[in-house]
């Protein structure tokens, strides 16, 4: 149902829990391959229970032919790196898959923005842009700033900010180094950037 | 038994003993009391209140009894349809709730039950004179509504919400045979459609010709295209249409059109809102804004499925007088909002995507003072460390929506300090409903659980009556919810707490819990037990992924003899006694026949 690009959710997310109680394996589990559910086993924690992971009494063949549970994919191989949680969040089927229908019709490749002490995130749709000079103007005057030249040595000159991008493989690269197209399929969030950060990563290069 | 309108019973033969042949056709004394009673009932609208007035003495259950005319069941298994048609006579009006919530949520099997079948045969007989009838979570048919249709000549009123089971042929015959009909109201069901090489019933031609008295048409759900001309036709002899939610197919230009047919409207749910294929590129659209300026009584929006922010300011004629918006199904930016939300001064319900970020919420907190409730919901579901709406957008709306007494708030990160803000800035909070899609996610300032965030909730809101928790939560959270949500009565729980002592503390400590249910948390058969003494007064408690066995349950079936206990498992043979699910609510009658295998229900 989602973008199937989660990895290795724990290397990414940020969580600490209370010391000595909540370990790092808090029962999500995630693989890179899942063969088959069974081949999983989670790590137990002292006060919960294994997550039922992607089974459900929907599942069940004895209580009836038709499925509607989307989390779930038939007797095949479920699709690698997927940690999902039956019915969770909390919202209604309808509505997700009326929102769905919606973005899967407009094919829009949204990404996330942030800037470096701006107190909120910015959302844009890639697809809306036809090349980098386009992306950089709406970026300017998003968030009321200038960018500054693109060279390929010196990284972005004539101002303290610079946009980066994480791509697919986790790296963090200055926006420009790869071509247009490229950019807009492996690009996974936005990041402006101040200061000699910015610099720092422009000489990189 | 009274059969017209009025509540003057037939008299009995007069047995007066005040003369040997009078046929002085005065009630005996007794009887007056309960006429005068009957009279007097008729006034009291309030469940709660008619409950209690049964409870006084048997003339009072009675009288009470034929003189209820909202039968209200909410739960369609804690009766049989006889019994309630056997104790109440003169229904007029019966809503009846079936699945538990958290079916919306894929986690009870499809056939689990709440079939209309027997509740409709039971009104068949019992109520020929029904004029409206609710349903909330129910599995009908299209025979279900053909019966209906045909079974209720006065029949006003259909209302269905989160159903399913039925199709475009019982919505027909709804349409079709109903005569009287003033609402039709099909809210987030599953409605079987044709297959696409299928020919789409048109059902909207099946309204009868000349005037009708429709007041609310809702259709949204109705995922299939409508005949737009029979459609038009109907809108424009429907004089006193007031509600109209259309579904994704028809376009602007066609609700365009029927704005200007029908300038009375005060609810509408638009179509599709993006650029429609009618409109040729090049060709003049319509000014689609003067239709909402045409239609003066506004005051509630919905729809903007497919949305094309470029038509939003179509809706600026209207946003000065509206009282309720739904964006929920609209991705939308800040940007795109603002011009919109900064003329909706009068606005007191709003439901947004959070792609409007904490920056949007930041305008709805500018503008909406008389806001009362606020949903905000995902656009992605998954557990991420950041999102577009946190903490922040959570503090300002409490700072510049002190009215709020409803709010409905998904995000990735949440703190305690906006928590306890919201606690202290909105003291009229009737539901709390925070959903951190991380689970057992701490608050990132601090490292601490949010046990103090919910705990701040349930102290300083007083009138408090409905809570749902999220991210990390210790035992302390529900020692608290146990000491002051004194008032709370729905309580939504999951992947939360450190042991058994958590859930006593909420059975011990909540007197008006009615419904409680809980996901993946390590409450075990101990806590269950602590409940004993108040499960006759709850709805139902629903608790899966826990550490329930199945012997515990057995335990409290054979203690409780009025309580079903159903235990849903998918796997038959299992190892260990523990079980999936469990879902337990009182009941009068025996346990039902119409479960599924995976479901066994235990006396």
């Amino acid at each position: 149902m989602d973008a199937a690009d989660i990895k290795n959710l724990k290397a990414t997310e940020l969580r600490l829990g209370l010391p000595g109680t909540h370990l790092e394996e808090n029962n999500v589990i995630i693989t890179e391959e899942k063969s088959s559910l069974s081949s999983t086993t989670p790590v137990l924690n002292n006060n919960k229970r294994p997550l039922q992971e992607e089974t459900s009494p929907a599942n069940n063949k004895d209580c009836g032919s038709k499925c509607s549970n989307n989390n779930t994919d038939d007797d095949a191989a479920p699709p690698p790196s997927k940690a999902k949680i039956v019915g969770w969040p909390p919202i209604r089927s309808y509505r997700k898959n009326s929102l769905q229908e919606q973005s899967e019709a407009a094919g829009g490749i949204y990404v996330k923005v942030s800037m470096d002490g701006a107190p909120y995130l910015r959302k844009i749709d890639l697809k809306v842009y036809g090349g980098y000079p386009q992306l950089l103007k709406a970026l300017e005057n998003m968030f009321k700033l200038t960018i500054g030249e693109y060279s390929e040595k010196e990284g972005y000159k004539g101002s303290d900010y610079a946009p980066t991008y994480e791509d697919k493989d986790g790296d963090w690269m200055l926006v420009g180094d790869v071509p247009w197209d490229m950019f807009v399929t492996s690009c996974k969030r936005l990041r402006i950037m101040k200061g000699y950060e910015a610099r720092g990563l422009g000489c990189a290069v | 038994m009274t059969h017209s309108g009025s509540s003057l019973p037939d008299l009995p033969n007069s047995t007066s003993t005040s003369g040997p042949m009078s046929e002085i056709r005065s009630p005996p004394p007794d009887r007056v009391l309960e006429i005068v009673l009957e009279n007097v009932l008729h006034f009291l609208t309030c469940r709660r209140d008619r409950n209690a007035a049964s409870l006084v003495c048997r003339s009072w259950y009675r009288a009470e009894a034929l003189t209820r005319s909202d039968l209200f069941i909410g739960n369609c298994y804690a009766v049989s349809p006889h019994r309630a048609t056997s104790r109440f006579r003169r229904v007029k009006s019966l809503t009846v709730k079936g699945k538990p919530r958290f079916a919306d949520f894929d986690l009870l099997p499809l056939n689990w039950g709440a079939n209309f079948s027997p509740w409709g045969s039971a009104l068949a007989d019992s109520y020929p004179w029904l004029e409206k009838l609710h349903l909330k979570r129910m599995s009908l048919t299209d025979d279900d509504l053909d019966l209906i249709a045909r079974s209720f000549p006065s029949f006003k009123e259909l209302v269905l919400v989160c159903c399913e089971g039925f199709g475009i042929a019982g919505i027909a015959s709804i349409a079709a045979n109903c005569r009287l009909l003033r609402v039709l109201d099909l809210v987030e069901s599953v409605v079987e459609v044709a297959d696409e090489d299928e020919e789409v019933m048109d059902w909207i031609s099946c309204f009868p010709e000349g005037e009708t008295h429709l007041e609310s048409l809702m259709f949204e759900c109705v995922d299939c295209p409508v005949n737009f001309e029979a459609l038009e036709g109907l809108v424009a002899r429907s004089p006193f249409l007031k509600k109209l939610r259309l579904n994704r197919f028809v376009s602007i230009p066609q609700l365009y059109r029927l704005m200007h047919r029908a300038p009375q409207l005060t609810h509408i749910g638009t179509g599709s809102f993006c650029a429609s294929d009618d409109v040729a590129v090049g060709d003049q659209e319509p000014d689609y804004a003067s239709a909402f300026a045409a239609c003066k009584s506004l005051v509630c929006l919905s729809g903007f499925r497919d949305i094309l922010p470029d038509y939003l300011p179509a809706i600026y004629p209207a946003c000065a007088n509206l009282t309720s918006l739904n964006l929920s199904y609209a991705d939308v930016n800040a940007d795109q909002l603002k011009p919109v939300i900064l003329q909706c001064h009068k606005l007191q319900t709003l439901w947004v995507l959070d792609s409007i970020c904490d920056e949007g919420l930041q305008a709805v907190a500018a503008t909406c003072k008389d806001l009362r409730e606020l949903r905000v919901f995902p656009v992605n579901t998954r557990e991420e460390v950041e999102g577009p709406v946190s903490e922040v957008g959570l503090e300002v709306i409490s700072q510049g929506c002190r009215k709020l007494q409803s709010i409905l708030f998904f995000c990735q990160r949440m703190t305690n300090a906006a928590v306890i803000a919201m606690s202290k800035n909105c003291p009229d909070l009737v539901v709390f409903r925070l959903c951190i899609i991380g689970r057992y996610r701490p608050d990132p300032e601090t490292q601490e659980p949010m046990d103090d965030g919910f705990g701040a909730i349930v102290m300083n809101c007083k009138k408090l009556t409905r809570l749902a928790v999220s991210g990390l939560l210790t035992d302390q959270a529900f020692r608290y919810i146990g000491m002051y949500g004194k008032l709370v009565r729905t309580l939504s729980v999951a992947f939360a707490g450190d042991s058994d002592q958590g859930l006593k503390y909420v059975l011990e400590g909540c007197p008006n819990l009615q419904k409680l249910e809980i996901r993946d948390s390590p409450f075990g058969d101990a806590a269950l037990r602590s409940g004993l003494h108040h499960f006759y007064n709850m709805r139902f408690l629903w608790m899966s992924s826990c550490k329930l066995t199945r012997q515990a349950c057995q335990e409290i079936a054979r203690t409780l003899p009025h309580l079903a206990l159903e235990v849903i498992d998918s796997q038959e043979d299992k190892a260990d006694d523990h079980i999936e699910i469990l879902y337990m609510y009182r009941s009068l009658d025996r346990p039902r026949n119409d479960a599924p295998k995976c479901v066994t229900i235990l006396q």
